[in-house]
């Protein structure tokens, strides 16, 4: 079943066609992963997904929902949710409060509710911890819970992110090159932990530059080349697509 | 050592608490003062610490609240808490007109919306001579009191003062810890990473601006009940300027520090005016060297050697 299927989206930037008339599905469950050279456009695909800027043609659907011009955190909330390449933490919370934030969505409450702090809002807040530490776990951060998140190394940053994002519950995960900035043992647990939130049932669609990870990760991978999709299939399929070799590697390896 | 240090500006702001019980007169009108700006501070912390934005117009809303109480107690008998449900009636509502539209745009346009608004009231509260009896201000405002019970003694008004503070501290601790106090700090971490996780930015730094309002209206009312009088220049822009230094040298996004930058601002004019002519420069100096050495203010000292003296 399809849960994202992207039909015609363009965007133009004045004269730069940076994603153009681009179709893609992504199946419920499992890896999916885009890739392509610098400049091929995966970014602002991915910002077109999550809502952060609009196509000028095209429609996006989201678990059978029209999705195309609502606002980004109008998509969270129907179970979209994004990491970004550059991390975005919040660093002046805990490593804890960051995952909590996570939960916003699945929680309610604001001024009043703080200030009665209630029987019924103490036990949502010992909910939301319960499942923060339990999401530090999953990322192997449990250690550094009370720490303030810009103390952490590089890659746990990414994992912290990542881990955040899961709080929000999504049905598809988008991950905006994870392993950028990463080395090579910090990547192969990435990779691990990508595989473990699609077995745990949250679909993963995935930006990514690292070949190694997305060969290993992905189940289907799109290839983009200048704002078009010049492949799609299982890695190994792809890996041998000469449209593919020719974008990364020049046109005369062909 | 490093506890010595976060203890020493919790102990000056007690002891000079204490001393103005015990010393009374002029002292313990400058900590009668400091606990009222102190409570205006907690709410723009809110707003600014919390939610990381810029408001340079709070103290409009200090002084729709002031006045408000000001021209009801003396002009038409009412009620001090009476007026003062109408003054935070009034400042909500103008903190909404102002802040509905703006603060769904990014970038400085609410700072330079709520510096208009700040300029607007002043202008007003000078021009609209009938009401507001112009320069001259309006005396005769009703003291600090209840249910026709009034507060004579300056000592029993710091109290009341101070259980004022210690009750908003309570609530903005409890705000930040919260859903709500989550969602702001995430809004001044990264505005994008809040909306990709489902936070209505507009909404609730809507929300945040709403919750400092209500505190400087607060803040507005007592000063007009504890003074006794009121005048556009109280509520000038020299309240904002006052008000940013206290929340930087306090410690700006902390739980006490609008506490300890009240207190501990309001008592340096008294310690440099010792130097006589070079007391500003002093100030101005000791200022600059805090903000240098300590970017989180006076609660924050206990960090400072924490990681080779950053954050």
């Amino acid at each position: 079943m399809t849960l994202l299927s992207l039909q015609g989206i363009t965007r133009r930037y004045g004269g730069l066609v940076a994603v153009d008339t681009i179709d893609l599905e992504v199946a419920e469950g499992g890896v999916t992963a885009v890739i392509g050279p610098n400049g091929a456009g995966k970014t602002t695909l991915f910002n077109l997904i999550s809502g952060f800027q609009t196509p000028n043609a095209g429609r996006i659907v989201f678990a059978g929902e029209d999705i195309t011009a609502r606002l980004p955190e109008q998509i969270a909330a129907s179970g979209l949710v994004r990491t970004f390449q550059l991390v975005q933490l919040f660093q002046n919370l805990s490593v804890l409060e960051n995952i909590q934030v996570g939960c916003h969505l699945h929680t309610r409450g604001g001024v009043f509710s703080a200030l009665m702090r209630s029987r019924g809002t103490r036990q949502t807040e010992r909910e939301v911890e319960t499942r923060a530490r339990e999401l530090l776990d999953f990322v192997g951060l449990e250690g550094a819970a009370e720490a303030e998140a810009s103390a952490l190394a590089y890659g746990q940053q990414r994992l912290l992110e990542i881990a955040r994002a899961l709080a929000a519950k999504p049905k598809l995960l988008l991950l905006d090159e994870p392993a950028a900035g990463l080395s090579a043992d910090e990547s192969k647990r990435l990779s691990a932990a990508i595989r473990a939130i699609a077995a745990r049932g949250t679909t993963v669609l995935l930006i990514e530059h690292d070949m190694k990870l997305v060969m290993n990760t992905a189940d289907t991978i799109a290839v983009l080349d200048f704002g078009r999709k010049i492949a799609e299939g299982a890695p190994a399929a792809v890996r041998e697509n000469s449209a593919v070799i020719a974008a990364y590697l020049g046109v005369g390896h062909a | 050592m490093r506890r010595g240090l976060a203890a020493l500006p919790w102990a000056v702001a007690c002891a000079m608490l204490a001393y103005a019980f015990i010393a009374g007169g002029y002292f313990v009108t400058i900590m009668s003062f400091a606990m009222i700006y102190a409570v205006f501070i907690i709410g723009l912390n809110v707003f600014m610490g919390f939610a990381g934005q810029v408001s340079f117009g709070h103290n409009a809303f200090a002084a729709l609240s002031g006045y408000t109480s000001a021209v009801l107690t003396a002009t038409y008998n009412w009620e001090p808490i009476a007026a003062f449900a109408v003054g935070l009636g009034l400042a909500l509502l103008v903190a909404l007109v102002v802040g509905w539209p703006t603060l769904r745009l990014k970038g400085h346009y609410l700072a330079m919306a709520t510096l208009a608004i700040g300029l607007i009231v002043y202008e007003i509260a000078i021009q609209w001579q009938s009401m507001t009896q112009g320069y001259m201000g309006i005396s005769g405002i009703a003291p600090l009191g209840i249910g026709g019970y009034e507060i004579v003694s300056e000592r029993v008004k710091l109290f009341v003062l101070m259980m004022f503070v210690v009750l908003s501290t309570f609530a903005a601790a409890r705000l930040r810890a919260s859903r709500f106090g989550r969602a702001l700090a995430a809004i001044a971490g990264s505005e994008d990473a809040a909306r990709a996780l489902g936070i209505e930015v507009a909404r609730y730094k809507l929300a945040a601006f709403l919750v400092s309002a209500a505190y400087a209206a607060l803040a507005g009312s007592l000063f007009v009940h504890v003074v006794e009088f009121v005048s556009p220049e109280v509520f000038g822009l020299h309240m904002v300027v006052l008000a940013f230094t206290m929340l930087y040298v306090g410690g700006i996004g902390t739980i006490g520090g609008p506490i300890l930058g009240a207190v501990i601002v309001s008592l340096l004019p008294e310690v440099f005016r010792g130097l006589k002519d070079y007391q500003d420069l002093f100030y101005g100096a000791g200022l600059i060297l805090l903000l240098i050495y300590a970017p989180k203010g006076l609660a924050g000292l206990g960090n400072l050697m924490s990681r080779g003296g950053k954050t």
